[in-house]
């Protein structure tokens, strides 16, 4: 990971693009450099995340070889929190944004759909810290929760039709009652002293 | 509202009609109330025997001894007229809607109380201090414990705490201090009163009891956090008032007024910190002792609500003994309880340990409301327009005060701020109710001389608040168009929270920024890590996602088996059709596997298995039954699988009924498997037929 001097001028520019004011900004680009010395362990997905280019808003498809200040901020960008004054529209698109964001951690083959195989991956890791479950658990789970998903987009898939996976727009309607504004972000409050004690 | 319910109606009234006259006609048996009498049948006849002759001293056929069952008597004709009295309620649809239930309560106390002042019959003594901390209240304290929603109280934790406590030491404190500006006016009449008795009024009086908000927030699906907000409030607030009572009182009774120091006042406050966190540490302990024994109890399953229910009490008692608050500690052991019990225990103990804990509760609730009614209606009452005016005016006041004020500060630390519209709602619904009573009827009389105008104001508060406030938060709720929640529980949903847990985690992580989420995960992983593997049985589903994935199964499984009946005829003939094509003779083995066949679809034959043992329950049927199905069905997708390339997503039949497919087996799962492979189905016609016929494949 390059590490960027942080200077004044670009700190406009990129404070304007995502959003952040400048402390925040300077906040993160000191830990920024703290990571890119000292190697800590981050779940491989999350950090598989911030390289993939659909989320730095590159390229459709692929992962980044390696990322520099600005895009590590626009992946931060996407756990701002809502502010108050927001209007309708733009906390609509924020919102996608986030789902999005989301959607691209279970798709990991860039196409679009979530399929089978790809959720029972998601499920297998995020079940890693349990031991005693079996392999025939998280495959139950999975098809299970492949149905429910399917069965909540039934309109559109006809009798015949074999349902793929999960695509962006079934995912958004999972995702239609919760919350997503006000579970998916990090305050970004003082942090001087905690980032100093690593 | 039709023939049926006015019918229903005419019957209840009929019946109250009885009982209420029972009541009467047994004042007339009555001299004084022999408290001290054994139980054992005498054979006296000093009381009046209907059949009897002169006074001689026969043997008498027919003798009538009222004394004996006095208290038990009244007491449970008591439950029975409010139980009815509830049935009467919901018969009626439109009622609900219109008032809370605690309403109907009050009203048959009352009624109960003016029959009792009417016919001069002196009630039995069922409120003292004793009865009401020792059996009355834990029931109550133990099921808001352990019907909390963990989660989110612990999300919102930090708030909930800083409401609550603040809240009500803001309330206490200014309704006293308030009410005793007002005390020195001369004109009142009231300058006997001191400022101590003051403050325990104020302490007394700001004890919440928002059932009826919780239930119209209920009914209404209100947003979560404003829901939290008042729940986590009212299970605090108990405990805080009671505090707060009891030091006030310690004080009246140790000191005289002019002798307070200001290191009493600071003893008082770190005295309030010990008894409240003393009081959460022993109910952790408890809750994680008693989680430990329902580890070991599988084979005797009958004793698990026992345990459960003993285990809680036992903290309460523990606590009281040392003078720290027995309510944290019953509320902490139910939370801490919760989890790691209802992992352990088999359904059925699930399902009674639930009832039960609804029912001791809703006992105590009524009793508490019909002695208030009683007490209503006597002769210990002593008016004062001002105080009692004042009292209601301030109670509405700083309630309003006290959630502006604190919830302005704590917004500001708050991801998901509470708007105006809820802040109205949550200081609308400063709903007064038992407990306030309680404690009111509850003071020394040698303390507090004017005894009878705390009761008095005390009644007329929650009179005011249940009656008008409880009947009109409903409207006002939905008047205010507060934000709903749409909560349904599924299996997506959960994986996805669990999601988000981690990245959340993981990116608050990369930041530097420590929050609960860290928390949170480190005490996850040290729950696994330690907790779990000591207190929970081998061979259970140990993550929430699994959990409520076979809770799902289950349910639907049994909604399969439900309608499995209907299609037992079908499928039986259209298999012997099959077989009849193939080999054109029953061979023994066929006619067995039929027979397996019928007896697997008629599962609605309840087996009525004579229990003679009164130690034990008869095991678990219909689960057993339940998995049965979904290994089978588990089974046939697996067929398939094999003969697809993927799962046929394409052809649900009636989603709603085929949700789920599978189950995850476990290690009893084998000899059924077996057993299963003797039958075989034929394929049904799926998709164009819309009955709920389930999906069946022939194997190979």
């Amino acid at each position: 990971m390059g590490s960027a001097q942080s200077v004044p001028p670009e700190m406009r520019a990129l404070a304007e693009r995502t959003g952040f004011t400048s402390e925040q900004i300077e906040q993160l680009h000191r830990r920024f450099k703290q990571l890119s010395h000292n190697r800590k362990t981050i779940r491989a997905r999350i950090v598989h995340a911030f390289f993939d280019k659909r989320n730095l808003r590159k390229a459709p498809a692929g992962l980044a070889e390696e990322i520099n200040f600005e895009d590590f901020l626009t992946i931060m960008s996407y756990f701002r929190p809502i502010e108050m004054d927001m209007d309708e529209e733009r906390l609509e698109s924020f919102r996608k944004e986030k789902l999005k964001f989301l959607f691209h951690m279970y798709d990991a083959d860039y196409d679009g759909i979530i399929t089978l195989q790809e959720y029972k991956n998601v499920l297998d890791e995020l079940m890693s810290g349990n031991p005693h479950l079996e392999k025939e658990s998280l495959r139950a789970i999975a098809e299970g929760a492949m149905l429910e998903a399917a069965s909540a987009c039934m309109a559109r898939t006809g009798p015949d039709e074999v349902y793929e996976g999960i695509t962006f727009e079934d995912f958004l309607k999972v995702w239609k009652g919760i919350d997503i504004e006000t579970k998916m972000h990090v305050r970004f409050l003082t942090m001087e002293a905690i980032a100093h004690c690593y | 509202v039709g023939s049926p319910a006015t019918e229903h109606m005419k019957m209840l009234c009929c019946l109250l009609s009885l009982l209420t006259l029972a009541c009467p006609s047994a004042a007339d048996y009555l001299d004084e109330p022999n408290l001290g009498s054994s139980l054992l049948p005498h054979y006296e006849h000093d009381h009046a025997d209907a059949v009897g002759s002169s006074q001689d001293t026969r043997l008498q056929i027919f003798t009538v001894d009222y004394n004996n069952v006095q208290i038990p008597y009244e007491v449970t004709l008591w439950i029975l007229l409010a139980s009815l009295a509830k049935i009467g309620f919901h018969l009626y649809h439109r009622l609900p809607r219109l008032m809370p239930e605690s309403c109907i309560l009050i009203a048959t106390g009352a009624l109960v109380g003016a029959i009792i002042f009417g016919t001069d019959h002196k009630s039995p003594p069922v409120m003292n201090t004793s009865i009401y901390f020792l059996y009355l209240l834990p029931p109550i304290v133990l099921e808001e414990g352990y019907f909390m929603p963990t989660r989110p109280f612990f999300e919102n934790l930090g708030s909930i705490l800083w409401w609550s406590v603040l809240g009500s030491l803001l309330n206490s404190f200014g309704i006293g201090l308030s009410l005793y500006g007002i005390c020195q006016i001369e004109a009142f009449g009231l300058t006997d009163l001191n400022l101590l008795q003051n403050l325990l009024f104020g302490s007394m009086i700001s004890a919440v009891d928002p059932v009826a908000a919780l239930a119209v927030f209920e009914e209404a699906s209100v947003n979560e956090q404003l829901h939290m907000m008042i729940f986590g409030e009212s299970l605090l607030n108990d405990g805080i008032t009671v505090v707060l009572y009891n030091i006030f009182i310690a004080f009246t009774q140790m000191h005289r007024y002019e002798e307070i120091e200001s290191i009493d006042i600071l003893a008082g406050f770190a005295r309030f910190f010990v008894v409240g966190l003393g009081g959460m540490l022993f109910g952790i302990v408890f809750g994680f002792v008693s989680a430990l024994m329902t580890r070991f109890t599988h084979n005797v399953s009958a004793i698990e609500p026992l345990l459960v229910f003993m285990f809680s009490y036992l903290s309460y008692l523990c606590a009281e003994i040392l003078y720290i608050s027995g309510i944290m500690a019953m509320t902490a052991c139910a939370v801490t309880m919760k989890k790691y019990v209802e992992e352990n225990v088999c359904q059925n103990s699930y399902t009674t340990i639930k009832y039960f804990m609804k029912m001791l509760s809703s006992v105590s609730e009524t009793l508490i409301f019909v002695f208030m009614g009683v007490s209503t209606v006597g002769k210990n009452h002593e008016w004062n327009w001002a105080f009692i005016c004042f009292t209601l005016l301030f109670c509405l006041i700083w309630r309003t005060l006290s959630v502006f004020a604190l919830f302005y500060i704590s917004n500001k630390f708050r991801t998901y701020p509470l708007t105006f519209k809820d802040q109205l709602i949550i200081s609308y619904s400063g709903l007064r109710g038992a407990s306030s009573f309680s404690l009111a009827f509850l003071l020394p009389g040698k303390l507090f001389p004017r005894k009878k105008l705390f009761i008095t104001a005390t009644l007329v508060v929650i009179y005011f608040t249940v009656f008008i406030q409880g009947i009109t938060i409903g409207p006002l709720v939905r008047y205010l168009d507060v934000k709903k929640t749409n909560k349904k529980e599924s299996i997506n949903e959960e994986i996805h929270m669990r999601l988000m847990d981690h990245l959340k985690a993981g990116i608050e992580d990369i930041c530097g920024h420590w929050s609960h989420y860290q928390l949170r995960d480190k005490f996850k992983k040290f729950d696994n890590k330690y907790l779990k593997k000591i207190l929970i049985r081998e061979h259970q589903p140990k993550s929430s996602i699994v959990s409520l994935y076979k809770k799902m199964e289950i349910k639907l499984a049994i909604e399969m088996a439900e309608n499995a009946m209907k299609i037992s005829e079908s499928s039986t003939a259209s298999l012997q059709r099959c077989r009849n094509r193939r080999d054109h003779r029953l061979s023994p083995a066929e006619v067995e596997s039929m027979r397996d066949v019928l007896a697997h679809n008629l599962y609605q034959v309840r087996q009525r298995a004579p229990s003679y043992n009164r130690h034990n329950l008869p095991s678990n049927t219909s689960e057993k039954q339940a998995q049965e199905i979904l290994i089978r069905r588990q089974h046939s997708l697996r067929q398939s699988c094999r003969k697809g390339n993927s799962l046929p997503w394409g052809r649900p039949v009636n989603a709603t009924s085929m949700r789920y497919l599978s189950l995850p087996q476990d290690h009893s799962g084998q000899p059924t498997r077996r057993k299963a492979r003797h039958v075989t189905f034929t394929a049904l016609q799926v998709g164009r037929s819309r009955s709920d016929t389930p999906k069946v494949i022939k194997a190979p």
